[in-house]
């Protein structure tokens, strides 16, 4: 066993309001400037949808993250050395600018220097990258709230994986939103297929960071990576990507994607993990046993043995101590409600998602909650709006189960505390069917309403 | 500016960065574990470091008042985060940190940004004019006076207004053009037709205040926001004789039950979703209602999706329900103990024979008894149910007023315990016929027969508001008349059955929602809340859909509890220290009243929009009613509103009211004699009779903190053909003959470029920049002082300066400063003093509340009765103006605070002690006043004056209003009583505010803040006619209407008034056009940043389902023309399954001057999302003089409502051009 330590995430989606404050906040403070108009280290995606870039989780075309061959070897998808080293210059598994989007600016002064003419002054799109005059036809975030979903979102790979149809019709409308940055893997994909040694996870916290002196720009980290959160600059030339914030949490500051998310759904913890383990559990053949594996990874920090191998690696008593009072650590371990994000890429990824719960509607029938009692106020999962199908394929590599779990225990959670709060009672075989004590219920409560500053980082 | 060390959650766990030596590929060559080499890296950590970090906000129009730190680097501002350094809202609750969303988040990027108003503009052929003028005469003011005299020139640079071409002015010369337009003005055609518009003082309050205390200093005219955006809700003052008041956000966490209703959270109240989200983890049940799969719904429970406008038919279909099942079928102890002791329901209210049946007409009250008591016509009734005998409590208005209400304005019932129904009682019941909309002829719709119990008191028969609100929902009682058989009746109102024909919401679920909303509310004793917004506030008819809102919450005892009630979350920004702020703001420190105006009422007769009716207001009158409105046009019954006192007018009259007081004077009389007598004479009339005179139009307007043209001004191509005189695109045609005005003055010609002087004063481009004659060049929200408070928390905070103004921008308050230096000099010469003549309406939580009795229409020009200055017919107010003193008066706190006090809401409140110490802190100006001469020292007056930020003052109110109620309140702020906060306090940390008089909730030992808790908790009345919260009403106008209790009325058919408009070709699809609040805007602020534009799609766009692209044949991003009789838009398409058939989105506030091409159908620019709107009065907005009926500014009036709309939408040539 060998202890590191790994700076976490977990979002919560069913607290996300699609706002984008963090993507606005992330971009103004790290991206706002020449060479990467067209980056967003953190971005929000309306799911059902294609994503930023297109089709990015369509690994069938990009060829990013992992796969264990016939012999059980882990290899990148991308291909082995050689492979990759043959496409260096004719890489045919990278997004282009359309995929992304051409960034446009305005002509904004001319609303003050227009001469006298004979039509108000009108300011239109210039492209970032010619100056020339261009039309808007994508976005980074083009189907925001179901926009242009009709046409767009069938071509979501999450939806061909899933075993029934969705349509895309007013009454069986679904949504939520992904707010996506760097996965900060634990088998990252993009360390492994950069031919310079630039990219690297940083020992102390496991943060990945592209060393910018080092890059050569070969570009292998952007199709490497599945969730296509490394980027060019094409000022530079050179790969950048999320850091995690790193200035910021090196100085006790949780990033600013996390500070500024205005739906608190943001939870940063210290994971302590066997770095030794990591090649085992990428590698166990099915991808639907990959959450698990992963889950073993994780050492717990309570156990004094885990605690003392960590004093052992050099880990300081402090982050020991971070390490238990992870929020991270707590819902993905404790009340298993945080889920990875495509397990089955197998880069292990650490920054873990709560799936949203959904509202029931029937408009035709009126079903929805017991009609005739009052009291029983809310739906069964099984009649939620998000098909647990879609919400396995993004969270859970197509195991519906493990999805239906983590939103049964949100679900039971709901219920308990409005027993509490009407009467103060206590359903005894809730808590036993959510497999958790009332106090473990009300702990994770409290993690997941109050949320208090110092809780959520 | 921040510290932080200090900032919560910065613990030191994550803080030790370790160093390593050693770097590793792991065995398989995955992974590169390494210390980092501690160059490369230098770029990020460069990059965040900064200089320091300055706390400030944005005044924007939203509500939100977030605090934020805006960083600073090398003197130039690079970002801002959310500060996350509230107060505590208590262990149990989830914190308000952070505040905040992406709109807010991209600010800074204003500030650099080649859209930046940078120096002072005026459209170079004017400016030209301007100096060859000023040149040759040598007296500005004489060249404005010829200049805009002069048709020819006037007329060139009107037309030439949105057509680019601004040249750049310096201060020195553009501050006395408008120095010199002002005097011109008030010399020629009198103060009141100078105009100021400026919304929302609560994102700005010193900003506001600078504009607002020179206009009113000079007798100029402000125009209201409240009402004229549609987000005042009229159904408030109605029930409540209050504007609004809401729950704080943080108190959705108390709520268990959550209905958002036409109020999408997530975008528009973007920095307290999170209490939603997380109340839902307390166990809180939340519930969408939108007609489209909005952001909201995601988080709810049960989502319901009403045809868009119906919403008034589900929540009366819900009313039906609780009153069956609640009321009918089983009593609850705490629903019916609520309405007895704190709703008019139990009061009598007198029935009169019509045909063969009765109708409902008024209150019962004391004078009706033969008592002879003070204010007796005031005095409600109820009948004892122990004895049967009526009962006049105390409470009603009738004690709010005069020396023998004093110590019993309180709703204690003195032992009495009000029969709720009559049922039962007498033996007896009458037939009664109430009026129904949902079918019928005209908008007035048709009526139903009901019956109700009855009884006789007083020689008159009488029932109950109880036993007419179950007539009304058609709560089957085995009465006289025609009633639901059960929920499945489609065919009678207010069934659930009834309610999905027309709303297609399931009648089952319609039910079930009901049900669990009512028996939450049982089990919780009151913690069940709507959240209503724009999206049913903003509707022709959305008082009714309120009413029956506000019904759900009231039947159920959950208004004035916390986690309960109606949470109204549109426009409602709440200037939290309220009374220093309006005393400042309206310069009442020198003089009394201020020239307030109804802001709808204004823009109806400035734009000409009173020409383009094609109904008359009797289109809109139930059968039931007298005939009032017959023959009458809505200009016609805004005319009446004025001359009766109830609405403000301004202009006033036909004539300069410096000369009125002249002509008084001359004459030897009085001045209200003497303008009593020139308008009973016809000598003189009210400018509203007669908009087209050139006499009565405004020439002078000034746009600061706002965008008129770009936003808020419904009927946009109105505003730019006659307000303006620019090019227009309405093909709208105008009345008919016989359709015409009675009473006002149809002049063939229409007026076009009524305005002489249209000034902007932004950092931005608007549209109303573009269409202004002088662009002057504001500082932003992080280079100025200023205050911020909402009613979505419970603080108060600071502005302050990051960086200096760049270029050559200045501070509203500092331009509005100069304005009046240059203005007094010009003045001196050319006005001196002189005496103003005001007529100003009856006015709210004042005595004039008792001047209509029974809200009785009398119209003295018709004969009906005397001309009584103050009772049948505005007051008439001079005002001494030393013209050349306001610049003096501008800076200097004037005597009236000593000499008279400062009242709000009734209760006047002395505070020598905070002007003394004002006198120490701010010091004093070269006359002795104590300063305003910065926008710091304003804010610090602010704050001292106001009991909500000065303990002192809120406890001297509670013992003052004490004296009138004869209960305990002072208690509430005692706690606070030695607090006062500063502005150096909201510098440092949003400061959470004191309980005051000021408003209905209590922060009272740490509470959420949630409205009426006081007058639940402690007795207090209601401000309306029974001092209780009112379902029914009983002005005369809402008798004509039928609107005496909560009904469903629909939409307006607008197809059936004006056609189907699409111009016969069959290309388009004929829509419901709707303008909610954007997700990616506030109004038109951050439509046009970078930032947002990248995140959304660049442009305008119009959302639309697939059903209705099908059919036009437009494919997503296709661009589209939207056109109506109003105006043509064109955007592009957003095709999404989660619209619903027939409906379009054309998010609020896109502005014409970002990526629109020009249009097909007229080759110009294509408009905003208002060009196809156009404004419409409901004439019971208008009433006043009585009760809660009475006027007071953003209180009452007109809405400027645009739901009702329609458009067609047809797929165009996808070429381009701009």
């Amino acid at each position: 066993m060998r202890v590191l330590a790994q700076v976490a995430m977990v979002m919560n989606l069913d607290k996300c309001i699609g706002c984008h404050t963090c993507s606005v906040t992330c971009k103004q403070t790290w991206t706002n400037r020449d060479g990467v108009e067209y980056v967003w280290f953190n971005n929000v995606e309306t799911k059902p949808g294609v994503g930023y870039p297109r089709r990015h989780e369509d690994q069938e075309r990009w060829r990013g993250g992992w796969q264990v061959d016939r012999r059980g070897r882990l290899k990148l998808r991308s291909g082995g050395r050689v492979k990759r080293l043959l496409g260096l210059f004719a890489n045919p598994d990278l997004p282009d600018l359309d995929d992304y989007y051409e960034p446009a600016t305005y002509d904004y002064d001319t609303l003050v220097t227009a001469p006298a003419g004979p039509h108000v002054p009108v300011i239109r799109p210039k492209s970032a990258i010619t100056g020339e005059d261009m039309a808007i036809t994508w976005g980074p975030n083009w189907e925001d709230d179901l926009g242009g979903a009709p046409e767009h979102a069938p071509a979501d790979p999450n939806l061909a994986a899933m075993a029934e149809k969705v349509r895309m019709e007013f009454d069986k409308t679904f949504m939520f939103h992904l707010p996506r940055i760097c996965e900060h893997c634990l088998n990252p994909a993009c360390v492994a297929a950069c031919p310079s040694g630039a990219l690297y996870k940083r020992e102390e916290d496991g943060i990945v960071l592209v060393d910018q002196d080092r890059c050569r720009g070969w570009r292998m980290c952007v199709s490497a990576c599945p969730y296509k959160k490394v980027y060019v600059n094409h000022r530079t030339g050179k790969a950048e990507k999320c850091t995690f914030c790193f200035p910021r949490i090196e100085a006790g500051q949780p990033t600013v994607c996390a500070e500024t998310c205005v739906g608190r759904l943001r939870y940063i913890g210290l994971v302590l993990y066997d770095a030794d383990a990591v090649l085992g559990a990428a590698r166990v053949a099915g991808p639907r046993d990959l959450l698990e594996a992963q889950r073993r990874v994780f050492l717990d920090p309570d156990d004094p043995k885990v605690a003392a191998a960590a004093r052992a690696a050099g880990i300081a008593e402090d982050w020991i101590e971070a390490a238990r009072r992870s929020p991270v650590y707590r819902l993905a371990m404790r009340y298993r409600v945080a889920l990875p994000l495509h397990p089955e890429y197998r880069t292990m990824p650490m920054v873990w998602y709560i799936p949203p719960l959904s509202p029931v509607l029937d408009a035709v029938t009126g079903m929805g909650a017991d009609a005739d009692d009052p009291d029983n106020v809310f739906h069964a999962i099984t009649d939620l709006r998000i098909p647990l199908g879609y919400l396995a394929s993004l969270l859970a590599a197509g195991d519906t189960e493990v999805v239906a779990g983590a939103l049964m225990r949100l679900s039971a959670m709901r219920a308990h505390m409005r027993a509490r709060a009407i009467d103060g009672s206590v359903d005894e075989d809730l808590l036993a069917a959510a497999g958790m004590t009332a106090e473990e219920m009300e702990e994770m409560y409290r993690l997941l309403a109050i949320a208090r500053y110092d809780e959520r980082y | 500016m921040t510290d932080i060390d200090a900032v919560p959650g910065m613990g030191p766990l994550l803080a030790a960065r370790k160093f390593f030596t050693r770097a590793e590929v792991s065995a398989d060559g995955r992974t590169l574990h390494r210390i980092d080499p501690g160059a490369w890296d230098r770029f990020y950590r460069d990059r965040w470091a900064h200089d320091k970090v300055v706390r400030s906000t944005h005044g924007v129009n939203c509500t939100g008042s977030c605090s934020w730190q805006v960083f600073v680097k090398d003197g130039l501002i690079t970002w801002e985060h959310q500060a996350t350094d509230y107060p505590s809202v208590g262990p149990e609750s989830p914190e308000y940190e952070p505040r905040g969303c992406p709109r807010g988040a991209s600010f800074s990027w204003y500030t650099y940004s080649p859209s930046r108003v940078r120096y002072p503009y005026v459209r170079g052929v004017l400016l030209e004019m301007w100096r060859e003028a000023r040149d040759r005469l040598g007296d500005p003011v004489l060249a404005w006076a010829e200049l805009t005299g002069d048709p020819e020139r006037a007329g060139a640079y009107k037309r030439a207004r949105g057509k680019g071409g601004f040249v750049r002015s310096s201060w020195e010369e553009v501050l006395e053009l408008l120095a010199a337009a002002h005097v011109h003005t008030i010399k020629r055609y009198g103060p009141d037709r100078v105009v100021g518009f400026s919304p929302i003082p609560a994102m700005s309050m010193a900003s506001f205040a600078a504009g607002t205390r020179f206009l009113s200093l000079i007798g100029g005219t402000l125009l209201s926001f409240y009402d004229w955006y549609a987000d005042l809700p009229i159904a408030s003052p109605q029930v409540w004789g209050d504007q609004t008041d809401v729950p704080e956000a943080a108190d959705w966490w108390n709520s268990r039950y959550l209905i958002m209703w036409g109020s999408n959270i997530p975008v528009t109240r973007t920095p307290d979703a999170h209490f939603m989200t997380e109340a839902r983890y307390r166990g809180t049940k939340v519930v969408a209602v939108s007609p489209d799969y909005a952001d909201n719904v995601k988080f709810a429970d049960d989502w319901l999706a009403p045809h868009p406008g119906t919403d008034g038919a589900v929540a009366m279909a819900m009313g039906h329900v609780i009153l069956t099942e609640f009321f009918r079928d089983r009593e609850v102890p705490y629903f019916t103990d609520y309405v007895r002791k704190y709703t008019d329901l139990p009061f009598l209210v007198t029935l009169e024979p019509r045909g063969d049946a009765y109708v409902p007409r008024r209150f019962l009250t004391a004078a009706e008894l033969g008592q002879r008591s003070e204010n007796a016509a005031f005095k409600t009734v109820f009948l004892d149910e122990a004895t049967g005998a009526p009962v006049v409590p105390d409470g009603s208005l009738g004690f709010r007023w005069g020396r023998e209400g004093e110590g019993r304005w309180n709703l204690g019932l003195g032992g009495a315990r009000p029969a709720l129904t009559l049922l039962g009682r007498s033996g007896r019941a009458v037939a009664v016929d109430l009026p129904r909309f949902d079918e019928g002829a005209t908008e007035g719709g048709s009526v139903m027969r009901r019956g109700v119990p009855v009884t006789e008191v007083g020689g008159r028969l009488v029932t109950t508001v109880f036993d007419l609100l179950l007539a009304q929902y058609g709560v089957a009682r085995g009465l006289p008349g025609e009633w639901p058989e059960g929920y499945g009746d489609a065919a009678r109102p207010y069934t659930p059955a009834w309610a999905e024909e027309i709303t297609s919401v399931p009648a089952a679920t319609i039910a079930r929602i009901a049900r669990e909303f009512a028996r939450n509310a049982e089990v919780t004793r009151g913690r069940s809340m709507i959240a209503m917004g724009a999206g049913t506030n903003h509707w022709f008819h959305s008082d009714q859909i309120y009413r029956s809102f506000l019904t759900l919450v009231l039947l159920t005892g959950c208004q004035g509890v916390n986690g309960g009630g109606w949470g109204h979350y549109v426009g409602q920004e709440k200037v939290r220290p309220i009374t220093g702020f309006q005393h400042l703001a309206f310069a009442f420190d020198w003089q009394r009243p201020t020239r307030h105006m109804a802001g709808t009422a204004f823009w109806y007769l400035a734009t000409d929009q009173w020409r383009y009716e094609r109904v008359g207001a009797g289109e809109l009158a139930s059968p039931l009613g007298e005939g009032l409105f017959a023959g009458r046009s809505f200009a016609d019954c805004n005319a009446q509103a004025a001359r009766l006192g109830w609405l403000p007018s301004h202009p006033a009259f036909d004539r300069n009211p410096l000369v009125l007081a002249d002509e008084a004077a001359a004459k030897g009389v009085p001045v209200a004699e003497h303008v009593v007598a020139e308008l009973t004479s016809g000598r003189m009339r009210f400018a509203a009779e007669d908009p087209g005179d050139p006499a009565n139009h405004p020439r002078v307007l000034t746009v600061w903190r706002a965008n008129l043209l770009g936003s808020s001004g419904k009927g946009n191509e109105y505003f730019l053909r006659h307000l303006l005189g620019a090019d227009a695109e309405t093909r709208n045609e105008e009345t008919p003959e016989g359709l015409r005005p009675a009473e006002v003055t149809w002049r063939e010609r229409p007026a076009e470029g009524k305005l002489d002087l249209l000034t902007a004063i932004d950092f931005r481009m608007t549209s109303t920049a573009l269409f202004s004659d002088v662009v002057l060049p504001a500082a932003t929200w992080y280079e100025k002082h200023d205050l911020s408070s909402t009613d979505m928390h419970p603080f108060v905070h600071a502005f302050n300066p990051a960086i200096a103004p760049p270029w050559q921008t200045r501070a509203d308050y500092d331009i509005f400063m100069e304005l009046a230096e240059r203005f007094s000099e010009l003045a001196a010469r050319h006005l001196g003093t002189r005496t103003d003549v005001l007529a100003v309406p009856l006015t709210h939580d004042t005595p004039d509340e008792l001047a209509q009795p029974g809200g009785r229409v009398r119209d003295w020009k018709r004969g009906e009765c005397e001309a009584v200055p103050g009772v049948t017919m505005p007051k008439i107010v001079t005002i001494e103006r030393d013209y050349a003193a306001v610049a003096e008066r501008m800076r200097g706190i004037g005597p009236l605070l000593s000499d008279l006090g400062l009242t709000t809401k009734g209760v006047t409140y002395r505070a020598e002690p905070e002007l003394e110490h004002l006198r120490g802190r701010n010091g004093v100006t070269p006359e002795g006043r104590i300063s305003l001469a910065t926008a710091d020292r304003m804010c610090e007056a602010i704050l001292a004056l106001s009991g909500t930020t000065n303990g002192r003052l809120a406890t001297q109110g509670f013992e003052t209003l004490e004296r009138r109620t004869g209960t305990v309140l002072a208690d509430l702020a005692a706690e606070h009583e030695g607090r006062r906060i500063s502005f150096a306090d909201t510098q440092a940390r949003p400061q959470p505010v004191i309980t005051s008089p000021e408003w209905s909730g209590s922060e009272t030992g740490g509470r959420r803040y949630s409205a009426f808790v006081i007058n639940v908790e402690r007795d207090k009345p209601w401000h309306t006619l029974t001092g209780r919260q009112q379902f029914f009403l009983d002005h005369d106008w809402i008798i004509e209407l039928g609107e005496q209790l909560p009904a469903y009325r629909p939409p307006l058919n607008l197809r059936r008034h004006y056609g189907e408009q699409d111009g016969g070709d069959g290309a388009g699809v004929v829509v419901r056009y709707l303008t909610p609040h954007s997700k990616w805007s506030i109004h038109s602020e951050y439509q046009d940043n970078a930032h947002m534009l990248a995140l959304s799609r660049g442009g305008p766009t119009i959302w639309m389902s697939v059903e209705d692209a099908r059919a036009i044949g437009a494919a997503d991003n296709d661009w589209i023309e939207a056109s109506n009789r109003n105006g043509v838009v064109v955007a592009r398409a957003v095709v999404s399954h989660r619209m619903p058939a027939g409906t379009v989105y054309m998010y609020h506030a896109k502005d014409r001057n970002l990526n629109v091409p020009l249009t097909e159908r007229s080759g110009r620019r294509g408009g905003v999302h208002n060009s196809l709107t156009r404004l419409l009065l409901k004439p019971s907005h208008l009433i006043g003089g009585y009760a809660q009926f009475t006027y007071a500014f953003n209180y009452y009036g007109p809405t400027g409502n645009q739901r009702d709309e329609i458009t067609v939408i047809r797929r165009r040539g996808q070429e381009v051009s701009y």
